[in-house]
C-alpha cells in the first residue's frame, strides 16, 4: 500500500435528513498514522460525519475512502479497516468484560486460539484483566470506556474512530485514555480520529484539527495554525471565534433528532 | 458460522443469567394450566370433552413458545437503547447471519421454556398418548420458535421502545394466540370464528402439536406441517429483511 495516500479521503460528502442538511459539501484527508481531531458545536455534524465514514450512515452524495477501499462499495474491507469508541456506551453489559472481547474477535473472524494473547495484553493495558470474569453491568462509565477502548483495537484496526470518548470521565481515566491511545498511534502506526469538547485535549493530543459548524469545515490545521488564523492567544479562543460564543440548543440540531424524526417518518 | 454460534450463546448465556425472566415466563403457562386446566375442568367434562388440562397442554406449550420468542424482539431493541447493536452494525459480518444467529439463540431459549412447561405438565398428571411422538412436538415448537423468532427480530429492527413492542404484542400476538384453538375445541364454534381460526398460522403449530400429543387433530398433520413450514419460511424472509435494513 502506498504510505503517501492517506488513510481517509472525503470529498463532497452532503448528509441530509429530509429538508435538513446534517453535513453540507464537506471535503477532507486525514493521513496515515495522524492524530486526528474534528471540533464542533453540538449538531454541528460530527457523529454523523464518523457515522457515515463508519458505514452506519449513507451519505447523501459524496464519496469517502478509508484505508484504500470505497466505503459505499466495500463495506466488509472498509469495517475491518477502523475501529471506533461511540459516544454512548456499546458494550453488553450482560455479558462479562472477556465474552465481550471474544465476541468481538469472532465478528472480525479472529480465531480464539490466535486472540487469546492480544486479549490478555490489552486488557492489562486498560487495567482490566483481573476485572475480566465480572459482568460488565458492574462496571463503572470509565471502566466500560476502557473497555471499548480495548475493544476497539483488537482487531489492529488502522485507523481508530472515538467520538467524545472521554464524556464523563474523571481526570485521572481521561489521562490514561490518552496516555493508552497515544501508545498504540506510536507502537503500532495507528491513525486516530476523535472529537471532543475539551479544546485542551485536543490541544495536547491532536496534530491537526478540523472545526466543524452548521454541517460544514470552516478551518482546518495545527492547534498553532488555527491560532495565527484568529488571532487568538488560546485554542479555546481559537475555536469560539470561529464558531462564535452562541450557545446551541442541543436536541434542535442534533443528528440524534434528526435521525428519530427519519425514523417516525419512515415508521407512517 | 463462528459469529451465528456465538451470538446464539450469547443469547443462551443471557437467558441463564436472568432467572426472573425464567421464572416469568414459565410462572404464567403454570397459571393457565392451573386456572383453566383444574377451573374449567368440570365444565369440559359435563360437556363430554373429557380431561380438559389434558386438552390444554399441547395450546399451553406453543403459547409459551409464543411469546417466549416473541420476547427476543425486545432483545434486539434493548440492544439498540444500550448501544449494543452499534457494535454488531459496525462489524464486518453480513447482516443475515448476524439476525440468524441470534434469532436462534432466541428460538432456543423459547424451546427450553417450551419443554420445561411440558414437564410441569407431566407433574401435573399430564401423559402424552405416544411418549414416542414427543420428540416430534419438540420439533413442532422449534419450527414455530424459528418463525417467531425471526418474525419478532424483524419487528424488533423498527419498534423504537417497549410500548410499540406491546402494542403488537396486543394487537397481534395475543389476537393470534386466543383465536387459534389452543383454549377450546374448534369443532361446534360459530362460523365467524372457525373461519378465523383456518386463516391463523398459529391454529396449525397448536393443531399439530395437539395431534402428536393426544391424537386430536381438526386439519391433520401433513396440512399443519405444510402450513408451519411455509409460514416459516415467510417470517424467516421477513426478519431477514428487516434487519437488514434496520437504522441505528
Amino acid at each position: 500500500m502506498n504510505t503517501t495516500e492517506p488513510i481517509v479521503s472525503v470529498k463532497n460528502v452532503t448528509k441530509k435528513y429530509n429538508e435538513i442538511t446534517a453535513v453540507d459539501d464537506i471535503s477532507f484527508d486525514v493521513k496515515k498514522g495522524e492524530l486526528f481531531a474534528l471540533l464542533g458545536p453540538n449538531g454541528a455534524g460530527k457523529s454523523t460525519t464518523i457515522g457515515m465514514l463508519t458505514t452506519l450512515l449513507k451519505p447523501t452524495s459524496g464519496t469517502m475512502l478509508l484505508n484504500g477501499f470505497n466505503v459505499a462499495k466495500n463495506q466488509d474491507d472498509v469495517r475491518k479497516s477502523f475501529g471506533i469508541v461511540f459516544q454512548d456506551p456499546s458494550v453488553d453489559i450482560e455479558l462479562t468484560a472477556d465474552e465481550n472481547m471474544e465476541l468481538h474477535a469472532a465478528f472480525y473472524g479472529l480465531s480464539p486460539k490466535t486472540v487469546a494473547q492480544r486479549i490478555e495484553d490489552l486488557l492489562t493495558l486498560v487495567e482490566l484483566w483481573n476485572r475480566r470474569d465480572t459482568l460488565v453491568k458492574h462496571f463503572s462509565g470509565g471502566m466500560k470506556r476502557r473497555l471499548e477502548i480495548a475493544r476497539g483495537l483488537l482487531h489492529h484496526p488502522h485507523i481508530l474512530f472515538l467520538d467524545e470518548p472521554t464524556l464523563g470521565l474523571d481526570a485521572q481515566t481521561r489521562n490514561l485514555l490518552w496516555e493508552y491511545v497515544k501508545k498504540m498511534n506510536k507502537n503500532e502506526g495507528m491513525t486516530v480520529f476523535f472529537t471532543t469538547h475539551y479544546l485542551e485535549e485536543a490541544e495536547a493530543v491532536a496534530e491537526r484539527i478540523a472545526v466543524m459548524d452548521h454541517g460544514k469545515i470552516i478551518a482546518m490545521g495545527s492547534s498553532q495554525q488555527l491560532k495565527k488564523l484568529t488571532n487568538s492567544s488560546s485554542l479555546e479562543q481559537a475555536y469560539l471565534n470561529l464558531t462564535g460564543k452562541t450557545v446551541r440548543d442541543e436536541n434542535s440540531g442534533s443528528g440524534e433528532e434528526w435521525r428519530a424524526r427519519h425514523r417516525a417518518r419512515n415508521m407512517r | 458460522m463462528r459469529v451465528m454460534y456465538i451470538l446464539w450463546l450469547r443469547q443462551l448465556k443471557r437467558f441463564v443469567r436472568a432467572r426472573s425472566r425464567m421464572v416469568s415466563t414459565v410462572g404464567q403457562p403454570l397459571l393457565l394450566l392451573l386456572a383453566l386446566g383444574y377451573g374449567l375442568g368440570s365444565v369440559y367434562k359435563r360437556a363430554g370433552h373429557g380431561d380438559y388440562l389434558h386438552f390444554l397442554v399441547p395450546g399451553i406449550m406453543a403459547q409459551t413458545v409464543l411469546l417466549s420468542a416473541m420476547f427476543y424482539g425486545a432483545m434486539i431493541m434493548f440492544d439498540r437503547q444500550f448501544g449494543f447493536l452499534k457494535e454488531t452494525l459496525v462489524a464486518p459480518v453480513s447482516r443475515i447471519k448476524i439476525m440468524l444467529g441470534g434469532a436462534l439463540g432466541g428460538a432456543t431459549t423459547a424451546l427450553i421454556q417450551g419443554v420445561m412447561v411440558f414437564i410441569i405438565a407431566l407433574l401435573l398428571g399430564f401423559r402424552p398418548l405416544h411418549w414416542g411422538l414427543v420428540i416430534v412436538a419438540f420439533l413442532i415448537l422449534a419450527i414455530l420458535a424459528i418463525a417467531i423468532a425471526s418474525f419478532s427480530s424483524g419487528i424488533g429492527s423498527f419498534v423504537q421502545d417497549m410500548q410499540g413492542f406491546q402494542a403488537i404484542n396486543q394487537l397481534l400476538v395475543f389476537p393470534l394466540y386466543f383465536l387459534s384453538g389452543a383454549l377450546y375445541p374448534l369443532s361446534g364454534v360459530p362460523t365467524w370464528l372457525r373461519i378465523i381460526a383456518d386463516v391463523n398460522p398459529m391454529s396449525y403449530a397448536v393443531d399439530a402439536m395437539r395431534d402428536v400429543l393426544i391424537g386430536q387433530t381438526n386439519f391433520g398433520l401433513t396440512k399443519d406441517f405444510v402450513v408451519l413450514i411455509a409460514i416459516t419460511i415467510v417470517l424467516v424472509s421477513f426478519g431477514a429483511y428487516r434487519f437488514k435494513h434496520i437504522q441505528v
